[in-house]
């Protein structure tokens, strides 16, 4: 479909956003509608990783960096607004090292989401000034490295953290509504992001470094700048995710963690927001499938169930056939734009040999 | 005095598995452009493979009984035969995917192996001891005792540095890798197989691996499903700070690691010691800073345009 109007145009051109949101919304409100629990508990938790793959997507997607790192800045969030909002009683018995205003006071849940997804936003600032200077893959390895020594850092700096035990008494406040929400802000945020100059640019430079260079971009600049974007987003999402557990620990946010989000975002397509929200959608369902199906499930007679940490197994398998047979992912690395045709042509980018 | 080679040799023995583990990464980079996550894994199942496959919490020795002269050729052959096979599997499929594809498989390998480590064996750590007696002391000179493995540990890291220069520099096969890390396509035009040659890398890469995961489950005495993945961590940083696609660079990153560590964990103060690995952080952004290249260009490193 070719839209005819100037409105159609302008419809056409944010359609992406429209139908990705619509889509997202459809999803939610069925599985609220059935009222199980347990089932809208999986949803909000799908919910909050969509936040995060959505952030994974504005940093490596416009990029084309892989980072290992943000998971770190999500586990920098969800402390932060902890530190917000849990009752200052309890601030007092597990984590007494808090500053003096921290202890006494706390604040609302969305303020503190906010300001704990700056806080993260603040760390990848600066990690990022001294690690968007690597180029390509020692940039990967450096986030990996950042990403273990902020793990390491939380994990003995146990008058903030609780360290090694786990802070509880967080206040229980991200209902699925709320995660989807802070979805739709987040979509908005990366689609716009991608459309301004800054996320042009930094496409740019992920198709041909050199050639952005020579065109006058400022690559390093340009990756900081989404790494903090892309860090403010991921660190609202940890905030989110403690405000779903009630309770934090330093191995929460670890290499899973890290593995799940970020196949999420391979398998949907790692270069679109339609991958990211699709490649979450698909995978959360499968990992849901593969959890039920370890707890046990019946077959006429016989009940089967597959052996603990097979749903791990079973999406690295997944993952690696993405990466072999359809290395773009679900959506190719495409908007999803239908009924309309998309306004370019989608060619797969093919990698430069060297 | 005594005190400084006593420090000196914590740092080198350190340096050397940082070394070893870095050379098995940078050796797969120089080849294959191949960042292998999976390499702690290798490390992991190494030494995995010394107990009988259950989850019971104490383990049982099956490989780890052997005479030491057929146990370590046992886990040498474990280790290449599963690097083999995720070069069948997983490598070879992803040849013609960009870099970053790649990582992501290895990635994910070493995800899937860590993870049916855990299905098999169960997730807890696991006490085994082997060749205890290792680490008794032995006096160098008057007033400084090491441990013998210490000793051990730089002797064997050495030996197997001298080996892989002459297989590098004295054999065919070892020149075929050379020219296929400087110019993959290059040498390929030259006639230089690319599978045999990848194939080569991959197992010497796995030799490497084994021999990290017997010195370090000796040292360490402890089997945990993630006990690979922090030794591939510093592995990284080595080879990053000593420059990609440098093995000489990964060497040199590997000691400087070592040394760094050991320095800390010696001179902070003991409540500052639990921050170590930060300190250690902090160290290689500012070297990176510095020195983005890393210490040691090679020319593979940088990107050709």
């Amino acid at each position: 479909m070719e839209p005819k109007s100037p409105l159609g145009h302008m419809v056409r051109d944010v359609w992406p956003l429209i139908i990705l949101s619509i889509g997202l919304l459809l999803v939610v409100a069925v599985i609220q509608s059935l009222g199980d629990r347990i089932v809208s508990q999986s949803l909000t938790e799908g919910l909050i990783r969509l936040v995060v793959v959505i952030g994974l997507y504005i940093f490596i997607g416009n990029s084309g960096l892989i980072s290992f790192g943000h998971i770190g800045f999500m586990m920098i969030g969800a402390y932060a607004t902890a530190w917000q909002t849990m009752d200052p009683m309890t601030k007092d018995i597990f984590i007494p090292g808090l500053p003096a205003y921290l202890l006494a006071n706390s604040h609302h849940w969305l303020i503190a989401t906010i300001i704990g997804g700056l806080i993260a936003a603040i760390a990848a600032f600066i990690s990022g000034l001294a690690m968007m200077r690597l180029s390509g893959i020692a940039a990967s390895i450096g986030t990996f490295a950042l990403f273990m020594s902020f793990y390491s850092l939380y994990l003995q700096w146990s008058t903030w953290t609780a360290g090694q035990s786990s802070l509880v008494g967080i206040p229980v406040t991200t209902t699925p509504w709320v995660a989807f929400w802070f979805c739709i802000v987040a979509m908005i945020g990366a689609f716009v992001y991608s459309r301004s100059k800054f996320g042009l640019a930094l496409r740019a430079s992920r198709e041909d470094e050199v050639a952005a260079k020579a065109a006058g971009v400022n690559v390093t600049g340009e990756r900081v700048i989404s790494f903090t974007i892309s860090a403010f987003f991921v660190g609202m999402a940890g905030g989110l995710y403690g405000h779903f557990l009630g309770l934090l620990t330093v191995d929460t946010f670890y290499l899973p963690m890290t593995f799940i989000t970020l196949s999420m975002l391979v398998v949907g397509g790692m270069q679109s927001l339609s991958g990211a929200v699709v490649g979450t959608i698909v995978l959360s369902f499968v990992i849901e499938l593969l959890r039920k199906a370890e707890k046990g499930f019946s077959l006429g007679e016989t009940s089967i169930s597959l052996p603990a940490s097979s749903a791990e197994v079973g999406l690295g398998v997944i993952l690696l056939l993405i990466l072999i047979f359809r290395p773009a992912g679900f959506t190719r690395n495409a908007e999803i734009y239908w009924p309309f045709k998309p306004k370019v042509a989608v060619t797969e980018v093919t990698h430069r040999q060297s | 005095m005594a005190f400084a080679l006593q420090v000196l040799m914590n740092a080198l023995s350190l340096g050397s598995l940082y070394a070893l583990a870095a050379l098995g990464i940078g050796l797969l980079f120089g080849v294959l452009k191949l960042i292998n996550f999976a390499h702690g894994d290798f490390i992991t199942v190494g030494a995995y493979a010394l107990i009988v496959p259950s989850a019971a919490t104490q383990a049982t020795l099956l490989i780890g009984d052997f005479h030491p002269l057929i146990l370590i050729p046992c886990i040498v052959v474990v280790v290449v035969i599963l690097a083999l096979i995720a070069e069948f599997l997983v490598f070879r499929p992803l040849r013609n995917a960009s870099p970053a594809t790649l990582m992501i498989g290895s990635f994910a390998l070493g995800f899937v192996i860590q993870n049916i480590l855990i299905m098999v064996y169960g997730g807890r750590p696991k006490a085994v001891g082997i060749w205890s007696d290792l680490s008794l002391g032995v006096e160098l000179m008057p007033g400084v005792e090491v441990p013998k493995l210490q000793l051990i540990i730089i002797g064997v890291t050495l030996v197997l540095m001298v080996v892989l220069v002459l297989f590098l520099t004295k054999t065919k096969y070892g020149v075929h890798m050379r020219a296929a890390a400087e110019d993959f396509r290059m040498a390929r035009m030259l006639g230089i197989e690319a599978n045999r040659v990848i194939m080569l890398a991959v197992a010497i890469s796995g030799m490497l691996a084994a021999a990290v995961s017997m010195l370090f489950v000796v040292q360490t005495g402890i089997l945990d499903f993630r006990m690979g993945v922090s030794l591939m961590l510093f592995a990284f940083i080595a080879t990053v700070i000593g420059g990609m696609g440098s093995l000489v660079g990964a060497v040199v990153g590997g000691f400087a690691v070592g040394a760094v560590s050991i320095l800390l964990q010696t001179f902070l103060p003991s409540e500052m010691r639990v921050f170590r690995d930060v300190f250690v952080f902090a160290i290689v952004i500012f070297i990176l800073l510095v020195r983005p290249q890393g210490l040691v260009m090679s020319r593979a490193s940088r990107e050709r345009v």
